[in-house]
């Protein structure tokens, strides 16, 4: 048995009459269970809709097709979900747990890919890696007639991976962070190697951790359409795309509560792994930073790998983008650059991270404290509008904010409800790991002292907490970065930002605009993973 | 933890919670904005009776801002009308119109293709006959809803480094022998292509447009999203030739020079394959500034706006006596099928026909 499981089953005893079963307080329940009914919203009119829907729309649920393009996109969601596992575990402990050289700068820069958007990284990586792409150019004098293609399941599946794995790293680094370093070493007194250890206590204690992450690849690569139209991959989301660009609302409708009702079985699938365990330390852990680990010569392989990741998803799609400025200056065209997009991408994505981690608070609370079939529906609930296209969403809620919140159709305030009810589980998965790394202990000690349930939770449990909320912040300020369809169809008149500027001009082959703005893009996008991953040096000095 | 590190971390919660309350007082404010400016508006459709202001009017605008912006800029500058603009995909806007239904706060749509312009057909106003007479038949809606701004046609963009204009197909039709199989690049979802096929359904029929997309399935077409990879992956000799529309071809040649190694071909037996398609505007029956709106659709006939998309977009106008870009083969010159916007309305039909060949999923 893992150490982590030891510790977890004496937390048990101290847990005391808290068990399964215990009613939730009121002041968590109304919020959370507020959180859920909004972000049900869109999946509601999904299913009112598809009520509503012909038959014609219910034949195509129906057709062989429709099972094989839905077998496609839950191959490639298990591929890339399992991809971006086996990256981003390696590179979260490189750069938190060890002495590898330049490691904040490793930190900040294997986060950043989540940054770029799909449509514009899969374009790029098409552009260098495709058959006929930059690469094979350069290959040419050597007899390289053209490269294997990309296109079909391989792309796909590699471009996505290397665009989506930082949805793990970013919820294993700030469990790593935080992991209590007296079990590691007593496994390492007990008598056991790095790597025992690492296998027997370390992996287990980061499963959380690492369950949540993929789940976000997972439902993430179920949303996609950037990527998979232009590596050409028919997925389930390529197919509702394709019935919106038709008009037939109806049909679409049905195809989305049908990728909603398999992001509910992914859900399932993941509490079920889950299984039982707890990860809570037994006192406030985790303040005393753990001894590096010395790399010795495994510095230069490590080395190579963080390059290597950092390299294909990173330094060649920004190459590509600043080629294409010089291209552009050099043969004079016009590139505008506009600071007003660039404010309003940071200021509506900060608002949106702020938002989003609050709703995700209670729920998560909820979850972790009061185990049982409310909480555990509410929180599956707040995962399902992850795996929807961001159109569906959108477009429900065009339907139902020009009717019932007329004022606040095409304001700030509904575009930031549209994220919230897209992104939630990206603040809830991060909040809810580090909720779960904290000992109920504390609370039943506050509360013996006479705190009120809730004055337990917000003096004691949130502090300690608080690097899962910093995280899930970071990842739904850079989801929202790059945000497309929601933004273009909800925004408020005028508003533009960064994410809908690229897209238009790389619509219309403007590469050079659409190349600038990308750049200022990833630079605006950097400032909170800089931070983030200052803060931490910071912490553990 | 020791005491001094919680009172610590209870400190920093209280810049989190003041930077969400401030959140919370922006949004609200911005909230607030809607229903001053709907008061505003108001006033502003007063004193324009006044001819005091000119007042306001909103464009849902289905073309990309570096095209359309400009021209649309240009309009308000000349007019002092505060035109406000939401750009998007046609598609997208198209759809989010039919959500909001009678509630749009949508003077006008500008969209990209016909396909767009007719999913919306029923919401748009009748438009006058001063409007709808400046441009061709076969470039307004059958019913005077809509009215084309400008022309795109349908070409074949090919490698110039595999081949040249003579071993092209002299129609569409041809694309279909086996000699092209794995040589061509098409984007089924495009609405472009979309509009082309209901082209053909209309000029060859239900059966031979079947027969062609059946024979060109078993070419095994490259597929694309759109039409910009589409030249890209032409002139990188991934594929010998693409369908495409005709102006994504000088953007191109804007960011990469002349030696850019893919051109333009236009059937010379014309057909289907030809079609001149529309970039159209209509006017909503719920907008609250017709007038305006009537203004903004005048202008983008104007000579003006004509000579711009012309110049700027190489697209084609559809006014008389606008002269094209010299790179542009002119309009008269592309043999364009007889076909009339009422025999391209069925967009439902060719979607289906391109599920049942297999060509859409």
């Amino acid at each position: 048995m893992a150490l982590g499981e030891l510790a977890g089953s004496r937390a048990r005893v101290f847990a005391g009459s808290r068990g399964r079963g215990s009613r939730p307080p009121l002041v968590l329940l109304m919020p959370a269970a507020l959180v859920g009914a909004a972000v049900l919203l869109p999946v509601a009119y999904l299913a009112l809709r598809s009520l509503e829907a012909g038959a014609e729309a219910w034949d195509l649920l129906l057709r062989p097709r429709t099972f094989a393009i839905l077998a496609r996109s839950l191959l490639l969601a298990a591929a890339v979900t399992a991809a971006s596992a086996a990256i981003a575990a390696p590179l979260a402990w490189l750069t938190v747990r060890t002495d590898l050289p330049l490691r904040g700068l490793w930190s900040a820069l294997t986060a950043l890919p989540l940054v770029i958007p799909s449509y514009l990284g899969a374009f790029l990586m098409v552009t260098v890696i495709g058959p006929k792409g930059l690469l094979q150019g350069w290959l040419e004098p050597l007899g390289v007639e053209r490269l294997p293609s990309i296109y079909g399941f391989a792309g796909a599946w590699l471009i996505l991976t290397l665009l989506s794995y930082p949805y793990v790293l970013l919820p294993v680094r700030a469990a790593l962070a935080r992991m209590e370093p007296g079990l590691e070493e007593t496994s390492r007194c007990l008598g056991r190697d790095a790597w025992q250890t690492f296998r027997m206590v370390t992996l287990p204690l980061l499963r959380p951790a690492i369950a949540a992450g993929s789940l976000l690849v997972a439902l993430y690569t179920l949303s996609d359409f950037g990527a998979v139209s232009l590596l050409r991959f028919e997925t389930f989301t390529w197919a509702i795309y394709v019935q919106y660009g038709s008009f037939a609302r109806d049909a679409a409708a049905v195809l989305s509560l049908m990728l909603a009702a398999l992001a509910l079985g992914i859900l399932a699938l993941e509490a079920w792994t889950r299984g039982r365990s707890r990860y809570h330390a037994t006192d406030a852990g985790g303040r005393r930073p753990p001894a590096a680990v010395r790399l010795g010569r495994w510095r230069w392989p490590a080395l190579a790998f963080c390059a290597a990741v950092v390299a294909l998803a990173l330094a060649m799609p920004t190459g590509l983008l600043a080629y294409w400025v010089v291209r552009g200056l050099a043969a004079g065209e016009t590139m505008p650059l506009l600071w007003s997009r660039m404010w309003n991408s940071l200021f509506v994505s900060g608002v949106a991270a702020v938002v989003t981690v609050a709703a995700a608070l209670p729920v998560a609370a909820l979850a972790v404290r009061y185990p049982g079939r409310i909480s555990r529906t509410l929180e599956r609930v707040g995962y399902v509008g992850f795996a929807l296209p961001g159109i569906a969403v959108a477009l429900a809620l065009v339907f139902l904010g020009v009717r019932y919140v007329t004022p606040l159709y095409q304001t700030l305030a509904l575009l930031v409800f549209a994220y919230v009810a897209l992104f939630l589980p990206a603040a809830l998965g991060s909040v809810r790991a580090s909720l779960l790394q904290v000992s109920p202990a504390l609370e039943e000690a506050a509360r013996g002292l006479g705190a009120s349930p809730l004055r337990a939770l917000y003096s004691v449990t949130m502090p300690l907490a608080r690097s899962g909320a910093l995280a899930g912040g970071a990842l739904v300020f850079l989801l929202v970065m790059k945000e497309l369809p929601a933004t273009l169809i909800l925004s408020p008149i005028g508003f533009e930002t960064l994410a809908t500027s690229i897209w238009g001009a790389a619509n219309d082959a403007f590469f050079s605009r659409a190349a600038v703005e990308g750049l200022l893009l990833m630079l605006a996008s950097s400032v909170p993973m800089a931070f983030l991953a200052l803060r931490s040096e910071v912490r553990e000095r | 933890m020791t005491l001094g590190g919680m009172a610590l971390g209870r400190l920093a919660v209280i810049p989190a919670l003041a930077v969400a309350a401030l959140a919370v007082a922006v949004m609200s404010a911005c909230g607030g904005e809607s229903p001053a400016a709907t008061v505003e508006s108001t006033a502003r459709v007063a004193d324009a009776a006044a001819a005091v202001s000119p007042g306001g009017l909103i464009l849902y605008v289905g073309r990309s801002e570096s095209l359309a912006g400009p021209i649309i800029e240009q309009f308000a500058e000349l007019t002092g009308i505060d035109a406000e603009v939401k750009y998007g995909g046609t598609a997208e806007l198209a759809a989010t119109l039919l959500e909001e239904g009678d509630r749009s706060p949508a003077d006008v749509f500008f969209a990209q293709d016909p396909g767009g312009l007719g999913a919306v057909e029923g919401m748009f106003a009748p438009l006058p006959a001063s409007i709808l007479e400046r441009v061709p038949e076969w470039a307004r809606s059958p019913d005077g809803r809509w009215v084309g701004v400008s022309g795109r046609a349908r070409t074949l963009v090919y490698s110039t480094a595999a081949l040249s204009e003579d071993d092209l197909p002299d129609d569409v039709w041809e694309l279909a022998e086996p000699r092209w199989k794995g040589r061509i690049g098409w984007a089924p979802t495009n609405a472009s292509f979309q509009a082309m096929v209901t082209a053909m359904r209309a000029v060859w029929g239900e059966d031979r447009t079947r027969e062609w997309l059946e024979a060109m399935q078993a070419n095994d077409p490259v597929v694309y999203p759109k039409n910009t990879p589409q030249v890209a992956a032409a002139a990188a000799g991934e594929i010998d030739v693409g369908m495409v529309n005709h102006y994504y071809l000088f953007r191109f040649l804007a960011e990469e020079g002349d030696s850019f190694p893919a051109r333009n071909y236009h059937f010379r037996a014309g057909g289907p394959g030809a079609v001149v398609m529309v970039a159209g505007a209509g006017i909503l029956e719920t907008s609250s500034n017709r007038d305006n709106a009537e203004k903004f659709v005048d202008f983008m006939l104007s000579q003006a706006a004509q000579q711009y998309f012309a110049g700027q977009t190489f697209e084609y106008p559809l006014v008389e006596g606008i002269e094209t870009s010299e790179l542009l083969v002119p309009l008269d010159e592309v043999s364009r099928p007889d076909v009339l916007p009422r025999d391209m309305a069925d967009l439902e039909g060719t979607v289906r026909l391109l599920q049942e060949t297999g060509a859409l999923p």
